[in-house]
């Protein structure tokens, strides 16, 4: 979608190049090369560290849109912490990825081929970049850019929309994000103990009575150099769940 | 990660400014970019910052795993709880102007949003924490090789 806005856009401003347009097909062209780049790795510490780049060159070219609240969220989200969980499932796997051979990839090509052509086949359809006449425009969105000041007084319209408009939806996205966690959280455990998994990295065993935290709750308590009263509780409440471990094997 | 001294030492300075700039993001997010979801995910990268460079365990102690549990349950209380307060102040679901009356300022929106906003920082950033202890705690401790 963002890829089509952006044709329509360069082509609806044929007069001399600007500068925002200039550093817009800059980004783009970087966000192709970097997909390329992805392609073609095999080691998969280099794909995470590019897929990060490639988050946060999408969130410069969100702010060239003058959408900051997205490039905000894109660069916190894509390049700091998806990339670390993907790193972390990167340790669990192995550190290359093994070639694909060539006649397994036509039917994912077909695939690519043809949603590509969808979307350009979508892209005369698409109301160009700043069109005030769009149906994002000329709906509620204006009304909301009228009324707000009024009713809500927040110079930052985005979040008047978001917190107080649709209050819903995000009390919505809020609950999902929450079962997001509560999903996460039953299957693995905060410590990653939770339920009867076993597997093994490498040749390391970290299956549920193995587990690298599981080990690592009796050094805690040395490691660190004391520095908060908190210590000694969480201390006492660790060594416990320790030893009900150990009960268990 | 002992060796990196560097690293250590910058992560030091930087996460207490990663963590404040959190806390700006969320409550300046009436007036500029930003809001809960935002610096909920950037206190969580303070977060996971110090767990990639003191190591998880440290981290653990610093941001116990009951503080996620909690914190992400409170978070969605005290959005819902929010609109529960207007409903029994006698309005309909999540409308603020209840909560504080002004004829000529809409106080109640402005106490209302800080509130949901509230909501939404505590449980994005703790179930960002929740995912990444989940998954970092599986995870065998890096080697230096492995960088």
């Amino acid at each position: 979608m963002s890829f089509a806005n952006f044709a329509v856009s360069s082509a609806a401003h044929a007069g001399p190049a600007s500068p925002t347009l200039l550093i817009d097909i800059g980004l783009m062209a970087m966000l192709v090369v970097v997909a390329f780049a992805i392609l073609r790795m095999r080691s998969l510490f280099a794909i995470v560290m590019l897929q990060g780049v490639y988050s946060l060159l999408s969130a410069a070219w969100f702010v060239s849109l003058d959408a900051v609240d997205v490039a905000f969220t894109e660069a916190a989200v894509g390049a700091g912490i998806s990339t670390v969980l993907m790193l972390g499932a990167m340790l669990l796997t192995d550190r290359d990825s093994a070639p694909v051979p060539v006649r397994k990839s036509v039917g994912p090509l077909l695939v690519v081929i043809l949603a590509a052509a969808a979307m350009f086949y979508a892209v005369p359809d698409m109301p160009a970049y700043g069109d005030a006449q769009s149906a994002v425009n000329t709906g509620v969105g204006m009304e909301y850019m009228q009324t707000s000041p009024h009713d809500i007084d927040v110079p930052n319209v985005v979040t008047a929309v978001l917190a107080s408009y649709r209050g819903y939806d995000t009390m919505g996205e809020t609950v999902v994000i929450f079962m997001a966690g509560l999903g996460v959280l039953l299957l693995l455990g905060l410590n990653g103990n939770a339920g009867n998994w076993s597997a093994s990295v490498q040749g390391v065993d970290i299956g549920r009575q193995h587990a690298p935290s599981a080990k690592n709750i009796e050094p805690v308590s040395e490691k660190p150099k004391p520095k908060r009263k908190a210590k000694p509780q969480i201390k006492a409440k660790a060594k416990p769940r320790a030893k009900r471990k150990g009960a268990d094997t | 990660m002992n060796t990196h001294l560097i690293l250590r030492t910058v992560s030091k300075l930087l996460i207490p400014l990663i963590v404040i700039f959190g806390l700006y993001v969320q409550f300046h997010g009436d007036f500029g970019p930003g809001g809960g979801f935002q610096a909920g995910v950037i206190v969580a990268a303070g977060v996971i910052l110090y767990a990639l460079i003191f190591g998880i365990e440290a981290c653990k102690l610093a941001v116990p795993p009951s503080w996620v549990r909690i914190g992400m349950t409170a978070g969605v209380l005290l959005y819902t709880g929010t609109g529960v307060a207007t409903w029994i102040m006698g309005a309909s679901f999540l409308d603020y102007d209840v909560l504080a009356y002004n004829p000529h300022h809409p106080a109640g929106q402005h106490l209302g949003i800080l509130l949901v906003e509230l909501g939404v920082l505590f449980t994005v950033a703790t179930v960002m924490v929740a995912v990444f202890y989940a998954f970092a705690s599986r995870t065998p401790d890096l080697k230096d090789g492995d960088w």
